[in-house]
Order: structure tokens, then C-alpha cells, then sequence
């Protein structure tokens, strides 16, 4: 596979890390009421779906950016690259 | 020898004669010659037995497809199974063998399988060899493999060099036959970068097997002066030898180029093989078609093929397999063959199953007949056909030509899980759902005629680079209309073969319809249809319409199995490259490395790195001797150690402290700037992940340590908690493992050694336990110096820039010298830290909490860190959780093993009862005893109890005392000293 790097361009698979569902991003609130049962969810329950999917790579062997690649997991075609770090900017992660 | 069957025409070289050997006897050949046309030449139609029966075979076809001439090629390491004699490029010198028999070729003794056929039929080996149980692997599964099976290997390293390789280009064309090279062309003069790809040493497909003309010149010459003007390009890249085998995701392929092997002394310093990764914008498949067989009784005989291998020998290679043959066809393309042989002055007759075909030809036509046995021992004698009038003939030959019609290739636009559509005009699946970027031109597609795949891939061409413009003019070609009325076996009593290569016959098929094996992949594994090496490519399509008969389903009802690369079978050297061996990973060594290897060190691979295990000393029985001597050493004077593997990661930036807060569970904000604080990170589990130390160098600058294990996902770990869960923190981080040598000075005259070395003052007052700092050392070099611990002695870390690692190392050894100072290597670490009961990676184990390493506390309450809300589940914190102990056994002499479970003193042993497992053992010379570590349930509150170790796997029970994992200096005395 070919991951369309936002920063570097086009890149072979082989360069970087597969971690899995982009939702790893959605840490909850572990101040939150139900805290515990958040973080159960978090660490535990991950869709799998067979088709459109979120997902984390890391570039080892390459700039270490982490990535949230939107992939098809039935044809492996990429819609969509972005800097991780954009992606939890935009969902309200900050420090 | 005289090539007997040698006829005029074609494309050897005959000022060129290639002598060779197979099975010892000597032949002559020519340079263009395939080993099978060689054979053939000599009137060898014999080349091989059958898988199970050791039935006689010769080549069904002549290409890349053939099921039944697979020979040995070379000889010694250099040996190779499974060659396909029809693609053997012949060179001067070579040898062959023949394969899977027992005796020679012609009289096997293995051939009695042939005779007790009727017991081995589909799914022989489920049904005959289930009992008794014992036999399968003593009797049963022995002789099978000796009987069964192809080439053999020669058990000795492969002596090639094997390398892989990438390529790029705006359009990969697969196949040089007229409708690639119409692609290759029409890409090229267009300006775009055009790799040609074919698996044959002579480019141009079938042109060069045909008498077909193109424009005004012959097929074999059009396509040499179309591919001299490609090769005259710059932005072509010719790859004859080179089988593209498979079409991997986004436009990848993957292709095999054989270098050597057509040569009898390979180009020295040229790999064999290249495994090419070739990523391409676009990609034509002009992979041409394969003609099938009809079944019919004994239609495996050497010098039964298809009709257009008999052309394609008589054609390209010049060569008469008999000087009568007998062409079964049930298509048009089958009186091709019968004209073109005809043409060479071959006496031909037709046996066509259509009962309306014209009989008026140069050549006799049998119109509503069927071939429906064939004799010969060892080779085809007779064919023996039934006459439209139900009247029998027997004529006597030596080649019969089967046509059942063409098989588009359509294999690699399946590989990303495309199935191929049915067509009944051809009788043939074609190509339906093509991978992304790939487009399929000529025979591939399904466009038989040469027209049309010139047509077809310079139209394939212009649409894969959106080139504007017109057609190119196309020179005027043959466009001849498929006619064929499908037509698979010859009903009969006889065995007919569908899978030559793994003796599989229309019986058998009918076997396991019967037994209910109706979905075609059952069919498939039931009967090994098409699991042989050349998974099916003339057998398949049989398979099929037998199948869709007896279920009276249509061809397309039934469907196809699904095709997987590689299209042809691919050495695993080609796989590996270079990774083979000491280069199977990259090899890393410590700073210290070159001076260990002068002092003798025994090394140790821990993951990529190499690390010394020991110093063996003369004099030293064992490796236990050295470890003893480097431990006590140690602990009594001084020893160094190169922990430079730890992994180093630099954490710089003004929220630096907040987020070493957030990865460790416990808190890093207070920590004074020239401290080093122990830490212990949490999977979001609650699970342990790692541990290290954090200094803090400055406000804004820590340097985190990991385990040497670690190093690589911890850091990635770091990485995704910046980026993914905290992005707005001013931090950055940097690996710097390879940046700095790193040594540990243990022991009491530590200090006394060092002080000879760094410039600053390093009393205990002045730098404590747990202090750091940036130092310089030897007048002037800047160092790091850590007063940290791992052995539990007055310890020190000293780093400086890898360059330096060398020289520090020798003038450490030359400052230790009046303490006797001892370099120790991973074993000694090891025994120091189980003394100590320093946790490492057997603790941090992937199933431990920081409860279970007695560090429940460290967990902060007062922040968020990874793992601490799931750390305080109530699962992880009951009262019979497991703690770290230590354990010591009652009877001094006795050894504690490692990995075994602990049990109380009386009872049963069974897993209902397990209380905990040891984690690490070794003999602590200064104890005198064995000790281990491991985890109790409730163990902190069990210290001096009596139990078993139980060791089922060493069949070991040890009495055991459960005491403090710190055996060594429990208060920590010595390290602040």
C-alpha cells in the first residue's frame, strides 16, 4: 500500500506502524462521572468494520508523525491522510 | 546426437549448438531452444512421472502453464526442482534430471500406483489411513512422501545471490505478445516512462509461435522491430525473463527477473534472481490466453499436448514432435495448428466433435468424432477415435494436438479479489472487476484476434494515460472470429486426466460430487484440483464444467476457485534477498563493542544489538565461573558495564514536566532539575508497559531511559501521546539511543574510579544518590553523569557522545586498574537485579499491574496519567492479587527454576490450585543459594511461609521459603553511600 504522507508525499506501507481505530484519539474525561466505564469502552471496544475505517499509523522509519489514515478495509483504497495532531486539535484535544 | 525431429524454420540459432544432458545422456540443441524443444528435437517426448501414479509424462504445453515436464536442473547446492522443461532457457552445458521416480524414468517402480488406481482415488488418504493412529506417522505418511511429490532439494545452502530491487513507472505493461507491445508502444511514443514486462526470454508472445503476418511482414519480425524501436527509448525498460506474479494493492507488482539462470556461468557478481517491487500510475495486462485440453481416457501419454504447443514447437522451435499427428479440436483456432503442422510437411488429421464443420481441407477433417483412448507405454502410439457413425478408427501417431478452446489469463486481475465474468461467445471466464489502475488488453481480455489486440492495447494504452488524439494507425493483422462449441471430456470408462500435475481425473471429480463436496473450493481440496505448482492454469476450467454438469448448473453458477500470487511459483530465495543469515536483521553494536571483543566477551543477541553475555577468564570451567567472579567483583570493589542499549529518549520543552506526568504514573512535576527519579509507565489498561528513569537536566529538559527491549514502541508510545492526546504541549522528543555511550560504574570503589575521570566534584555531598548532571570529564569533553543504580551498589551512569564511547571505556578500565576494576556483561547484570529484586522485563511482563510489583502507590491519585483510572479497577485490586516476593529454597543446595509455579506444601498440584509463578532465577554467589522473584498471591503478606516450586516442564519440586524480593541490602545503604 501507498500512504499519501501530508507532509511528505506518497510513502510505502512498509515505512510505518500500524496501531488501529483512530478512536484511540478520544481519550475520555478521567475526571468524567462514569470515568470507569468510559475508559472501559476506550481501552477495550473498537468497531471492525469491513469498509470505510479510521485509523492510526505511525511513520517509524520515516518523519514519526502519527497518522489518521481513512482507509477501506476491503479494497485497501486511502480517501484520506492528516496529521494526527490535526485531527485531535479538531476534535478539541489540546494539552 | 542427431536432433532427429529437428525440422526447418523457426527461431534458433542453428550456427549455435548447445550440448546438454538429461538423466546423464548427452543431446545437442540450439541457441533459442527451451530444454522441452530440445528434448522434443532429440525425439524425447518422455520428461517426467505423475505425482501419484508415476504415470509416464511428457509436455503439455510449451510455456510458463505446463503441469507435467518438471525436471531438476544443475546439480549439488546449485540444484533446482521443479523447472518447467518448457521455459528452461537452454545453455550450453546444462544438466537435468528427472524427478519422482524410483529406478530410472522409463521402468519406475513406483509405477505400481498406476495399477492400484482404483484405491487412490479423491480423498484416498482421509478415508484409507485413519487407524490404527499410531501407523500415520511411523508407516503411512513415510512412504507417501517418498512416493508422492516432485523434485527433491539438495539439502545444502543455496551458493546464489538473490536481491530485490524497485522500480517506478507511469505504465507497467505485463506481456510482450502484440497487444503489449502495441501498449509498450503507444506509451512510449507518447513520452511516458513504459516498463514491458514477459516471462519469456524472446519477447513477443504468440507472434513468435505463429505464421500470422502483420502489415506486411511476418508476426515474429514485426514484433522484433517493435521491440528494437522500444529498446531504443530511453523511457522504456525492457524485462524479458521477468514474470510479473503478482498485483498487489495501490498499483504495486511484484516480478521475478532472472538473471542466471539461462547462463551456464552466472555473471559473477550479478544476483540469480531480483524480486522487483514495481510501482506503477497505470498497468495494461496483455497476459495473452492458455489453451486448454479436452478429457479423455489416457490423455496424459508424452506427446498428447495442446494443439497450439504442437505449434508452437513446429513454428518457433522448429521442431516435428511426430511426423503424424492427430489435432482434436473442438474450436476454429484448433485447424491452425492443423494447417501450420501441414504447412511443415507433417501429416495431420482432425478430429472435431462438431458434427457440422467443413471437411474440405488440405488435410483430413473427421467431422462428429471424438478421440476416445490413446495407447503407448511410454509414449503415444495410437489415438483411437470414434467416427461420427459410431464406427471406431485407430490411427497410428506419435503427437495428437487437443484444442478445447482458450483461456483468457486473467490471474492477475484477481488478485485483489476480482472474479472473472463467463462469456459464452469464447467459452471462457474474462476479466470483470480489474484492480484500480489496471487495464487488460488482447487475449487477456478476451480479444483472441490479433487485430484486435493490437486494437486492444494501443487502445488500452491511450485510456491508461488519458493521451488525447486519434488511434494510431495499426497495421493491418489477421480477425478471425472465435467459433467453438464447448466441449470438456469424452465420456467413457477410461481414466481421463483434467489435472495432469496432481493426477486428478474426471472420476475423481465425480467421486467427490457424490460424497457432497459441491462448492468448487471443496472440490478444490478434496481432490488437489489445481493445488499443484501450476495451480491449474490447462486443469481448472475442466474441473469446472464436470462440476457444473453433475450438478446441472451452469459454468458461471459454479464459479471459480480464487487465484493468489504468485502467478508462477517463486524460489523463497527470491523472497528473502539478502536478508539471509547474519543480514536476516540489522546487526547493532554497543560502543564498547571493539574493546569487549579484544577483553574476549562472550556476546549475546538482545533484539538487534549485540551485548556481552560474559568475560570468560582462563582458568574458568564454566560461564557460571565468570558470572560468579564478575558479580562478587563487583559488589566487592568495582565493575563497569556498557548499558548504552537502554533506549534514550531527550523530552525538551516547557510543558516537558507535565507530560512525563501524564506517560508516568507517578509524579515527575516536583522533581528537582539535577535529580533522576525511578518511573514506572502504565499501558491505558492499567497494565505495566515500562519502566526507566527520568533526569531532569534543566526547567525544560528531561532524558527518559526505557528498557533496552522497549526502547522502539515505548518512544512510539511517547510519541502518540504528544501527538494523538495531548498536541497543544510545548514538547518535543528525540530518540537518542545511538547519540550517547552510556556505562555503569557499580560498586564501592566507583567513586574512587571516576573521580580520576570527571572534572567536577562528585562526593557524596556534592552528588548524591539520585543526582545528575551535565559533567565534562578528561578536562573538557562533555559527559552526563547519573548517580543511579540498577546492581544496588554505590553506582554511577556516565554518557558522551558515541565517539567517545571507545576511549571511555579504556580510560575507565585504566582508572579502575588499581581497584581490579571488572567489566561485566548481562549475565552479572542480571544476578545484581535479582538480588536487588529490581524488576525488568520478566516482571514487566504484559500481564502485571504496578500493584503487582509493589508499586501500587507510586500510582498517583493527584493527576491523570496513562493507566490510572483502569489501574483502580476493582478486578486488579482484590486481596489475593499477586505481589512480587522473593523466593529461596529451604535445602541451600537445591536450584529454583525459573518459569515454575508456586504451590502449598501439601496437596494436589493442578492449576485450580496455582498461587503464583517465578519470574527469574540464578545462583547468587554472594548468598550462596539459588534465589528467584516471581508473584504470590498476597504475597506481601505471606513473607516466611513454606511451599512448593512445581515445575512440571523439568519435572522439579523445590521447598521453597517465600521472603523480600530484596535479598541484597534491603535498606539501600550501599547505593547512598
Amino acid at each position: 500500500m501507498i500512504i499519501d504522507h501530508p507532509l511528505l508525499g506518497p510513502r510505502d506501507s512498509s515505512e510505518f506502524t500500524y496501531l488501529g481505530d483512530a478512536s484511540l484519539i478520544d481519550r475520555p474525561d478521567p475526571a468524567g462521572e462514569d470515568a470507569s466505564s468510559d475508559f472501559y469502552d476506550y481501552a477495550y471496544l473498537r468497531d471492525n468494520p469491513a469498509g470505510w475505517h479510521k485509523e492510526l499509523w505511525f511513520h517509524e522509519a520515516g518523519d514519526r508523525s502519527w497518522l489518521v489514515v481513512t482507509r477501506n478495509t476491503v479494497t485497501h483504497e486511502i480517501s484520506k491522510v492528516e496529521l494526527a495532531s490535526d485531527v485531535a486539535r479538531a476534535q478539541g484535544r489540546s494539552k | 546426437m542427431s536432433q532427429k525431429n529437428r525440422i526447418e524454420g523457426g527461431q534458433i540459432n542453428r550456427d549455435k549448438v548447445l550440448n546438454f544432458t538429461f538423466d546423464g545422456k548427452r543431446y545437442s540443441g540450439n541457441a533459442g531452444d527451451t530444454l522441452a524443444s530440445a528434448l522434443l528435437a532429440n525425439g524425447v517426448r518422455l520428461m517426467g512421472r505423475s505425482f501419484k501414479y508415476h504415470r509416464p509424462r511428457g509436455p503439455l504445453t510449451a510455456g510458463s502453464e505446463e503441469p507435467n515436464a518438471l525436471v531438476q536442473l544443475r546439480s549439488g547446492a546449485l540444484q533446482e526442482p521443479n523447472t518447467r522443461a518448457t521455459t528452461a532457457e537452454l545453455f550450453d552445458g546444462l544438466s537435468a534430471t528427472s524427478q519422482n521416480r524410483l529406478g530410472t524414468l522409463s521402468f519406475d517402480l513406483l509405477a505400481v500406483n498406476d495399477r492400484l488406481s482404483n484405491f487412490l482415488t479423491a480423498g484416498f488418504y482421509y478415508k484409507t489411513f485413519m487407524w490404527p493412529k499410531a501407523f500415520w506417522e511411523k508407516l503411512y505418511e513415510p512412504v507417501i512422501r517418498r512416493a508422492a511429490g516432485l523434485g527433491s532439494l539438495s539439502l545444502k545452502d543455496d551458493p546464489d545471490v538473490y536481491d530485490k530491487g524497485f522500480l517506478h513507472c507511469d505504465l507497467l505493461v505485463v506481456g510482450a505478445g502484440p497487444a503489449g507491445l502495441m501498449a509498450a508502444l503507444t506509451a512510449a511514443r507518447s513520452g511516458a516512462d513504459v516498463i514491458l514486462a514477459d516471462e519469456d526470454f524472446a519477447m513477443g508472445g504468440r507472434l513468435n509461435s505463429e505464421t500470422l503476418t502483420i502489415g506486411n511482414e511476418a508476426g515474429a519480425d514485426w514484433a522484433a522491430a517493435t521491440v528494437a524501436e522500444l529498446a531504443s527509448l530511453p523511457n522504456v525498460r525492457l524485462m524479458p525473463r521477468t514474470t510479473v506474479i503478482g498485483a498487489f494493492d495501490h498499483g504495486i507488482y511484484g516480478a521475478v527477473e532472472r538473471m542466471n539462470d539461462h547462463l551456464a556461468v552466472p555473471q559473477s557478481g550479478k544476483p540469480r534472481q531480483i524480486l522487483w517491487r514495481i510501482y506503477t500510475k497505470k498497468a495494461v495486462l496483455a497476459a495473452g490466453a492458455i489453451e486448454r485440453p479436452i478429457a479423455f481416457a489416457n490423455n496424459d501419454r508424452p506427446g498428447v499436448m495442446t494443439a497450439s504447443a504442437l505449434r508452437s514447437y513446429a513454428n518457433r522451435f522448429g521442431v516435428a514432435v511426430d511426423r503424424r499427428a492427430v489435432i482434436f479440436t473442438n474450436n476454429d483456432d484448433g485447424y491452425r495448428s492443423a494447417a501450420d503442422l501441414h504447412a511443415k510437411g507433417i501429416r495431420v488429421t482432425v478430429v472435431d466433435p462438431r458434427a457440422d464443420v467443413s471437411v474440405l481441407k488440405d488435410y483430413e477433417v473427421l467431422s462428429g468424432a471424438q478421440v476416445i483412448d490413446t495407447m503407448g507405454r511410454l509414449g503415444l502410439t495410437f489415438v483411437k477415435i470414434r467416427l461420427a457413425d459410431g464406427e471406431e478408427r485407430t490411427i497410428e501417431c506419435g503427437a495428437l494436438g487437443v484444442s478445447g478452446g482458450w483461456n483468457p489469463n486473467v490471474h492477475l486481475t484477481c488478485h485483489q479479489r476480482g472474479r472473472p465474468r463467463w462469456d459464452d461467445g469464447l467459452a471462457a471466464f474474462v476479466p470483470a472487476d480489474l484492480p484500480a489502475g489496471m487495464r487488460v488488453a488482447g487475449a487477456a481480455a478476451g480479444d483472441l484476434s490479433t487485430a484486435g489486440a493490437l486494437a486492444g492495447g494501443a487502445r488500452a494504452a491511450q485510456e491508461a494515460l488519458e493521451l488525447d488524439g486519434a488511434m494510431p494507425p495499426l497495421p493491418e493483422a489477421e480477425d478471425a472470429p472465435v467459433n467453438i462449441t464447448p466441449f470438456w471430456y469424452v465420456k467413457g470408462d477410461g481414466r481421463a486426466w483434467l489435472d495432469q500435475q496432481n493426477d486428478v481425473t474426471v472420476k475423481d471429480v465425480r467421486l467427490s460430487h457424490q460424497e457432497g463436496f459441491r462448492s468448487v473450493e471443496h472440490l478444490k481440496r478434496y481432490t488437489t484440483l489445481g493445488m499443484a505448482t501450476d495451480q491449474g492454469k490447462t486443469a481448472n476450467m475442466g474441473g469446472l464444467a464436470v462440476m457444473a454438469e453433475l450438478a446441472g448448473k451452469a459454468i458461471p453458477e459454479v464459479g471459480t476457485t480464487i487465484f493468489r500470487p504468485p502467478y508462477t511459483p517463486v524460489a523463497i530465495g527470491a523472497l528473502a534477498g539478502r536478508h539471509r543469515g547474519t543480514e536476516f536483521h540489522p546487526t547493532r553494536l554497543t560502543p564498547s563493542h571493539v574493546w569487549a571483543k579484544e577483553q574476549g566477551a562472550v556476546f549475546v543477541e538482545v533484539g538487534n544489538w549485540m551485548r556481552a553475555q560474559y568475560f570468560p577468564r582462563s582458568g574458568e570451567e564454566n560461564w557460571l565461573d565468570t558470572v560468579n567472579r564478575e558479580v562478587l567483583a563487583t559488589r566487592n570493589s568495582v565493575g563497569v558495564c556498557d548499558v548504552t542499549t537502554l533506549g534514550k529518549v531527550d523530552v525538551q520543552g516547557a510543558d516537558a514536566a507535565d507530560f512525563l506526568n501524564m506517560i508516568y504514573c507517578n509524579g515527575f512535576a516536583k522533581l528537582a532539575v539535577g535529580k533522576v527519579r525511578y518511573g514506572l509507565m502504565l499501558r491505558e489498561d492499567g497494565i505495566a508497559l515500562d519502566d526507566g528513569t527520568a533526569a531532569r537536566l534543566a526547567e525544560d529538559h528531561f532524558v527518559v531511559t526505557t528498557t533496552t527491549a522497549n526502547a522502539l514502541p515505548v518512544y512510539r508510545h511517547m510519541e502518540f501521546v504528544r501527538q494523538c492526546l495531548v498536541p497543544d504541549m510545548d514538547v518535543q522528543l528525540i530518540s537518542t539511543t545511538e547519540a550517547w555511550a552510556q556505562y555503569a560504574v557499580a560498586g564501592p570503589n566507583a567513586r574512587r574510579v571516576l573521580e580520576q575521570i570527571v572534572d567536577q566534584d562528585i562526593s557524596n555531598d556534592a552528588f548524591p544518590f539520585m543526582a545528575c548532571g551535565n559533567v565534562t570529564i578528561c578536562g573538557g569533553l562533555r559527559a552526563r553523569l547519573f548517580r543511579i543504580s540498577f546492581s544496588g551498589e554505590l553506582a554511577y551512569e556516565i554518557a558522551v557522545p558515541t565517539a567517545y564511547g571507545d576511549a571511555l571505556m579504556r580510560r575507565i578500565m585504566e582508572a579502575g586498574a588499581a581497584f581490579d576494576i571488572t567489566p561485566y556483561g548481562t549475565e552479572a547484570l542480571g544476578v545484581m537485579r535479582i538480588e536487588k529484586g529490581h524488576a525488568t522485563g520478566n516482571e514487566l511482563n504484559g500481564t502485571t499491574t504496578a500493584a503487582n510489583l509493589g508499586m501500587g502507590r507510586m500510582v498517583s491519585t493527584k493527576k491523570d496519567s496513562i493507566g490510572a483510572v483502569l489501574s483502580r479497577r476493582e478486578g486488579l485490586n482484590t486481596e489475593t492479587d499477586l505481589r512480587a516476593v522473593g523466593v529461596k529454597p529451604v535445602d541451600s543446595v537445591q536450584r529454583v527454576p525459573a518459569g515454575a509455579h508456586l504451590m502449598a506444601l501439601e496437596g494436589p498440584v493442578d492449576a485450580t490450585r496455582d498461587q503464583g509463578y517465578l519470574t527469574s532465577a540464578c545462583y547468587s554467589p554472594n548468598l550462596g543459594h539459588h534465589i528467584a522473584l516471581g508473584f504470590l498471591k498476597d504475597g506481601a503478606n505471606r513473607l516466611g511461609e513454606t511451599m512448593r516450586v512445581v515445575s512440571p516442564l523439568t519435572d522439579e519440586v523445590v521447598t521453597v521459603e517465600i521472603c523480600s524480593p530484596h535479598f541484597i541490602d534491603p535498606e539501600g545503604e550501599r547505593l547512598r553511600a
